[in-house]
């Protein structure tokens, strides 16, 4: 038995379902924001998976840039989280209906 | 054999940690758990001989992104429980659950269903093969990815350069209070000014 591309990408799938149903179910924006890093690395996974399958380093490199947005989305989703709480502490993702602060 | 037992392990973290994302109350035990899922993706980069991804993967999602959660679970006092039971909309939960599946199903059927079945279905998925850059496997892993980055891509990693910088500068813009006037050396910093 070997471990072929096959097992990676199902533990990939199974992540970003994972990831998909935290993204839907939970009102928390900051486990929301988790979930979604969940799911980006299911999809980091993926792109190894596929680099050793096809013996490309682009998968890798393409990984690289992923963790690269990913460190910079964070930063600024959070700091968004960070302005929009400050003034009304609790609040949920359903409270945030306007884009009015 | 022993990549079996590898990969199951670093499997069974990864899920664990996700599950442990979703479904804890406490938004404190969410992060730790998501450290615990990073750490076993980093095991399965190495397993695939991606040694420097394995690294970055610690350094920067598990040592720097999951601690600037923690750090803003904690100046912003939301580690109180989350109340799973209250939905707003009525069957959110089930009408989660149920597209997380059909996801599910749809990954694994494009997966398993196309082409020939089985292993076979991975190569269905990629279609015809084209090597951009050939890993040269006499070579350490970062020597590849480094060809790999600044040859051909070059370009895009001086743009994340610059996202990164436009990143840093947002974040001091949205976080500024308007109208608080700067601090001085000698007052210490406070959340609420």
């Amino acid at each position: 038995m070997r471990v072929t591309e096959t097992w990676y990408l199902t533990l990939s799938a199974v992540l970003f379902a994972i990831g998909f149903v935290g993204v839907l179910v939970r009102r928390n924006p900051l486990v929301m924001f988790m979930s979604l890093e969940l799911m980006l690395n299911a999809v980091n996974i993926s792109f190894v998976a596929f680099a050793g399958r096809l013996d490309d380093i682009a998968g890798q490199t393409a990984v690289f840039f992923v963790l690269v947005v990913a460190a910079a989305e964070v930063v600024v989703g959070l700091s968004i989280v960070v302005a929009v709480m400050r003034r009304r502490p609790s609040i949920t993702a359903d409270d945030l209906r306007s884009l009015k602060g | 054999m022993v990549d079996v037992i590898v990969f199951v392990v670093a499997g069974v973290i990864v899920l664990a940690g996700g599950l442990g994302v979703v479904l804890n109350r406490n938004p404190v035990r969410s992060a730790l758990s998501l450290v615990a899922s990073f750490f076993g993706v980093a095991v399965l980069f190495v397993l695939q001989e991606a040694h420097f991804l394995a690294l970055v993967q610690v350094v920067v999602y598990a040592g720097a992104i999951v601690v600037l959660f923690l750090f803003v679970i904690m100046l912003l006092g939301v580690d109180e429980v989350e109340d799973l039971s209250v939905e707003p909309l009525t069957g959110q939960r089930i009408g989660g659950v149920v597209a997380g599946v059909a996801v599910l199903a749809f990954l694994l059927g494009g997966l398993f269903l196309s082409g020939r079945g089985g292993d076979e279905g991975a190569v269905a998925l990629t279609g015809t093969e084209s090597v951009t850059q050939p890993i040269d496997e006499t070579q350490p892993n970062i020597d590849n990815l480094a060809a790999d980055l600044f040859g051909r891509n070059v370009l895009a990693f001086e743009a994340t350069a610059l996202l990164l910088t436009i990143a840093t500068v947002g974040a001091v813009v949205l976080v500024r209070n308007a109208g608080a006037e700067d601090l001085t050396v000698d007052e210490p910093g406070r959340a609420d000014r």
